[in-house]
């Protein structure tokens, strides 16, 4: 394997802030969707977010990529509040993420979609490509190293010029997990990147965001699994009702009163149970 | 309908997935439409290198051989054979152009007309009624402002949702036309006459030929002055166009296979997850609105100086629609496509003239037929191609794709 | 600028009839929009057959201007049956040939755009070439006086005398001024509630907001879609009276800058949204008027355009809004 050198940071937690949710909060009309969130996601870690159906963290995502801009209340990534930043622009700063609803380019091809998520830092413009510049060649050969390089980490060399469209559901969800990556990213975040995976699925997965980790990317994971988030973070927090009920290593978390009375105490384990008939 | 202008929202079906993604192919019957016509395309790729190029050396050559070759089927016995031609790649060139805009970016602009109709003005106005520049300097001018006034008109307007742009751009497209009808500067109603003819260099004359069935014959009293841009003769404006039109479609390939075409596609495909992956999609379409407005003023130009003559009546709005359906008839974001399609709007209507009264009904039927029946376009981009061929193989398997 | 205000209650009068007008036709792109999110290119060409069928009633019956006035409402109730009728019947056969097979197979609405262009334009040519079409069936002298001259103005022979019924401003309000503008009004009521209250209007509103649930539900997707090109048609054929009675002539091309307009009226309301038509409608006449008034009447669609652009552009859903989803039942 040509894997970029791992940075070997230790699964600690202890890192500094890379992304601050701080005292976030968004309204829809008369729906706070988030009420006063605030967590960091430290450097080098696996950071859980969990919580009931419509608790709120797909939002909290589309806040932390400019999808939304929050009602109150700020986000900072690397020390820097995002502001009024475009959508692209945070991606260029280095936050990267997949959509729980696959959003793949379908009828482009695996490798053009990765491309993509690779051009995210490339200037090339209409004229470089018109008389193929020497900047368009440099960035056309290093944006399909990059490309190639992260499929084929994540599996997927073989499939680069099927159609998105064409390729099964879960090389669709890990051809999202390498666009993302294409744009370099310092945190990646992953929405329900398990959802209608089986067990077998599900254990290829924990490892994977693992080995995503020990690249040097930060990982912030949405995930319904308990089994699969309790496993593979190093921290997780809790969201229910738009507001964070707790934070914690997954020991704390699993014993939380608040957390299993928000699961209508369930046993946490069991609760890929209730997602299989979402 | 509440929900596409809510970005990213879970769940939501309409805002979700771009239809593309799941549905459409799959659903659009895996054998229904086979495109094994396309097996000529393939043998030709399969060639060795020096035969392909030599038949493709050979098909330009024929191409621009076409004026005086008279082919009796081919030739259009009510109007001059060359000036139908010319009428002909110019809607290919417009294709093009709109191609860029509707077919790579998925922009849907039904006042492509006006951006034809700046670039005639242009010509007219600055070479004729208004000043008398040379006209070297006016085709370059021409194509300067018609971009300049793309980007003008985008700014505004490609910040409005989707099928909203369809509708702003055909008023944009009309009151460019009404301006122009309206002002005594542009010429008003009455339209500007003598504008510049490209400038002819008399170099030698070619004869063309004369069939008996099917024996053909060189006809030593037509021939074409070889480079003379007259009234009678047109088939000169016809290399010209196909000359823009083979630098066109290399700019258009040099384009399409980099990051500005990818990031047209992507925009095309999925907004906001294009976006979220980096992409300035306003800044991408904007560009794409001003290489389309680019190609169309240029095709504006050339038709300008060709008529000689123009007015209002030139840039209607119907014409707008009949581009549209030029780049969806031969299969929008592929260029032989929509090469094809462009032919087909132009080319037909022109040949049948004979049947004047019923042509726009026969016209109107023929889009209704190809819509239905082969709702790909007439030659669909490679990927669809290919993506059929797959759907034909995957199996009830892969039914967890739909779970999308 | 004194034009403007030495005419202000007619143009404000005639800007309201004209605007009554596309707001009724603009229904029938509003609802087709709001059901399938595609713009029904050929609802112009709905229109345009139903004025034809409104003048042929009068053709046929011959009624001189001035006949008693049960006579002359009964002359015109049946051509606003006959326009309804008429471009009902040739929404249903738009839907039936133009986008079924589209919809069936989920194909890209640019098709689908295309495929209704087509129709589009076969239908206004059918239109312009009627005399031909009559001959070729061999009736061309028996059908003349409904047929001749297919590609000029076919006037309407209103058999509703235009009264004076009182003046303003020193403009003279007419009968029919005040026909057009009541009727366009309760038809707008009729349709909303319609929407509102029906189970066919439920079920349109269950396929505008999310159509996949409503087939889940039990929604028959198939028979709304039929219902709402019906609705949409229906009011453009009484769209088509009205703008006769006013207008007097019709023409196989008519439906083009009318449809555009109407569209443009749709939009301005908020597409999808019914009450949104009527306003668009409405503020599209207006404007128009004014517009005119002001810089000259060669401007009149240069400001239709331009202001749907600033709208767009500072309203980017239109006035009211996209609602046909969301209407509260
Ligand atoms: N754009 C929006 N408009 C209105 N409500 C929204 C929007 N986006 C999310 N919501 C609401 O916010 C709540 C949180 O949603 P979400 O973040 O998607 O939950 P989840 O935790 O399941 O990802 C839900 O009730 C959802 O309906
Ligand atoms: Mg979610």
């Amino acid at each position: 394997m040509s894997e970029i050198p791992v940075a070997g940071q230790p699964a600690t937690g202890e890192g500094a802030a890379l992304l601050s949710v701080d005292d976030v909060s968004i309204q829809f009309g008369g729906l706070k969707a988030l009420d006063h969130v605030s967590f960091d996601v430290r450097e080098g870690e696996i950071l859980g977010l969990i919580g009931p159906n419509g608790a709120g963290k797909t939002t909290c995502f589309n806040v932390m990529t400019g999808v939304y801009q929050p009602t109150s209340g700020e986000v900072r990534f690397a020390g820097s509040p995002l502001g009024r930043r475009k959508r692209f622009a945070i991606t260029r700063l280095g936050i990267a993420r997949t959509f729980q609803n696959i959003r793949l380019f379908g009828n482009m091809t695996a490798l053009e979609n990765v491309l993509v998520g690779a051009d995210a830092h490339h200037r090339t413009n209409v004229i470089d490509a018109l008389f193929r510049s020497p900047r368009h060649r440099r960035e056309e050969r290093e944006g399909e190293e990059t490309a190639r390089e992260v499929m084929k980490f994540l599996g997927l060399e073989r499939r680069a010029d099927e159609l998105a469209r064409n390729l099964s559901y879960g090389e669709q969800r890990r051809l999202e997990i390498a666009r993302a990556m294409a744009t370099k990213p310092r945190l990646l975040c992953l929405d329900e990147p398990a959802a209608g995976f089986n067990p077998a699925e599900k254990a290829q997965l924990m490892d994977l965001i693992r080995r995503i980790r020990d690249r040097g990317l930060t990982v912030l994971l949405i995930e319904h699994d308990m089994s699969l988030v309790m496993g593979v973070s190093d921290r997780v927090a809790v969201l229910e009702f738009g507001r964070k009920i707790a934070e914690g290593v997954p020991a704390q978390i699993r014993n939380d009163p608040a957390v299993i009375a928000a699961y209508l105490g369930t046993e946490v384990d069991d609760l890929d149970d209730e997602e299989a008939n979402l | 309908m509440s929900e596409p202008h809510i970005p990213l929202r879970e769940g939501s079906t309409a805002g979700g997935v771009p239809a593309s993604t799941v549905g459409q192919t799959d659903d659009m019957g895996r054998n229904r439409f086979g495109w094994d016509r396309l097996a000529l395309s393939r043998r030709v790729t399969a060639l060795p290198r020096p035969a392909k190029w030599a038949l493709i050396g050979l098909f330009v050559v024929l191409l621009y051989l076409l004026p005086l070759l008279e082919i009796p089927i081919l030739s259009t016995p009510d109007t001059d054979f060359g000036a139908v031609l010319f009428t002909v790649a110019s809607y290919v060139l417009v294709a093009l152009g709109l191609n860029v805009v509707l077919g790579y970016a998925g922009l849907l602009d039904l006042g492509y007309v006006g951006f034809y109709a700046v670039g005639a003005y242009t010509v007219a106005v600055l070479g004729s009624l208004q000043a008398q520049l040379s006209w070297w300097l006016l085709i370059p001018l021409a194509v300067v402002i018609t971009t300049i006034s793309g980007i003008l008109l985008g700014a505004p307007t490609l910040r409005v949702r989707g099928d909203y742009l369809a509708i702003v751009t055909l008023g944009f497209g009309e009151i460019i036309r009404l301006t122009a009808l309206n002002t005594e500067w542009l010429g008003a109603a009455k339209g500007i006459t003598g504008v510049p003819r490209p400038p002819s260099v008399e170099l030698f004359e070619l004869p063309h030929l004369q069939w008996e069935g099917a024996t053909a014959v060189i006809d030593l009293d037509d021939k074409t002055k070889f480079l003379v841009f007259g009234v009678a003769d047109q088939a000169p404006y016809y290399w010209l166009a196909l000359t823009v039109i083979f630098i066109v479609l290399g700019a258009d390939r040099m384009l399409r296979l980099s990051r500005v075409g990818r990031a047209w596609e992507a925009t095309r495909e999925d907004e906001d997850a294009a976006e979220l992956m980096g992409v300035p999609t306003f800044k991408f379409k904007l560009l794409a609105f001003a290489c389309g407005a680019f190609i169309g003023g240029l095709s504006g130009a050339l038709f300008a100086s060709r008529q000689g003559f123009i007015n209002p009546e030139s840039f209607q709005l119907l014409l707008s629609i009949l581009f549209v359906a030029a780049v969806v008839v031969g299969g929008a974001g592929n260029r032989w496509g929509v090469i094809m399609g462009a032919i087909v709007v132009a080319y037909l209507p022109e040949r049948f003239r004979g049947f004047e009264e019923w042509r726009l009904l026969v016209f109107g039927m023929a889009l209704l037929i190809l819509a239905n029946f082969r709702p790909q376009g007439l030659i669909p981009p490679r990927r669809t191609r290919r993506a059929q061929a797959v759907d034909e193989q995957l199996d009830a398997l892969e039914e967890g794709t739909d779970r999308v | 600028m004194s034009f403007l205000f030495n005419n202000f209650v007619e143009l404000t009068v005639t800007g309201l009839v004209l605007g009554a007008v596309y707001g009724l036709v603009a229904l029938g792109y509003t609802l087709v929009y709001g059901v399938l999110q595609l713009i029904n290119f050929a609802h112009s060409e709905v229109w345009m057959f139903g004025s034809f069928a409104a003048v042929w009633v009068t053709v046929a019956l011959g009624v001189a201007p001035g006949s008693a006035m049960p006579v002359v409402i009964g002359v015109l109730l049946l051509a606003l049956l006959a326009a309804m009728t008429v471009s009902g019947g040739v929404a249903l056969l738009l839907e039936r040939v133009a986008y079924r097979r589209l919809i069936r197979l989920d194909a890209p609405k640019l098709v689908a755009l295309i495929s209704a262009i087509g129709a589009s334009f076969a239908l206004a040519e059918i239109m312009g070439l009627r005399d031909r079409v009559a001959g070729w069936i061999g009736l061309r002298d028996t059908l003349d006086p409904y047929v001749r001259s297919a590609r000029d103005n076919t006037r309407f022979q209103n058999p509703l005398e235009t009264e004076g019924l009182f003046t303003v401003g020193g403009y003279t309000v007419s009968n029919v001024d005040v026909i057009i503008i009541v009727s366009a009004v309760l038809m707008m009521v009729a349709l909303d509630q319609f929407i509102r209250r029906t189970r066919t209007g439920r079920g349109i509103r269950a396929v505008a907001q999310d159509s996949e649930a409503a087939a889940l539900m039990g929604v028959n997707r198939n028979r709304i879609i039929r219902a709402t090109f019906l609705v949409g048609g229906i009011m453009a054929g009484a769209a088509a009276l009205l703008y006769l009675m006013r207008f007097g002539v019709t023409r196989w091309n008519a439906g083009f800058l009318l449809g555009v307009k109407a569209f443009t009226a749709a939009v301005l309301g908020g597409i999808g949204n019914v009450r949104g038509a009527l306003l668009g409608g409405f503020v599209l006449g207006l404007a128009e008027n004014y517009g005119s008034a002001l810089i000259g009447s060669e401007w009149r669609d240069v400001v239709a355009f331009l202001l749907l652009v600033v709208i767009l552009l500072f309203r980017p859903t239109g006035l009211l809004g996209e609602s046909l989803g969301r209407a509260r039942a």
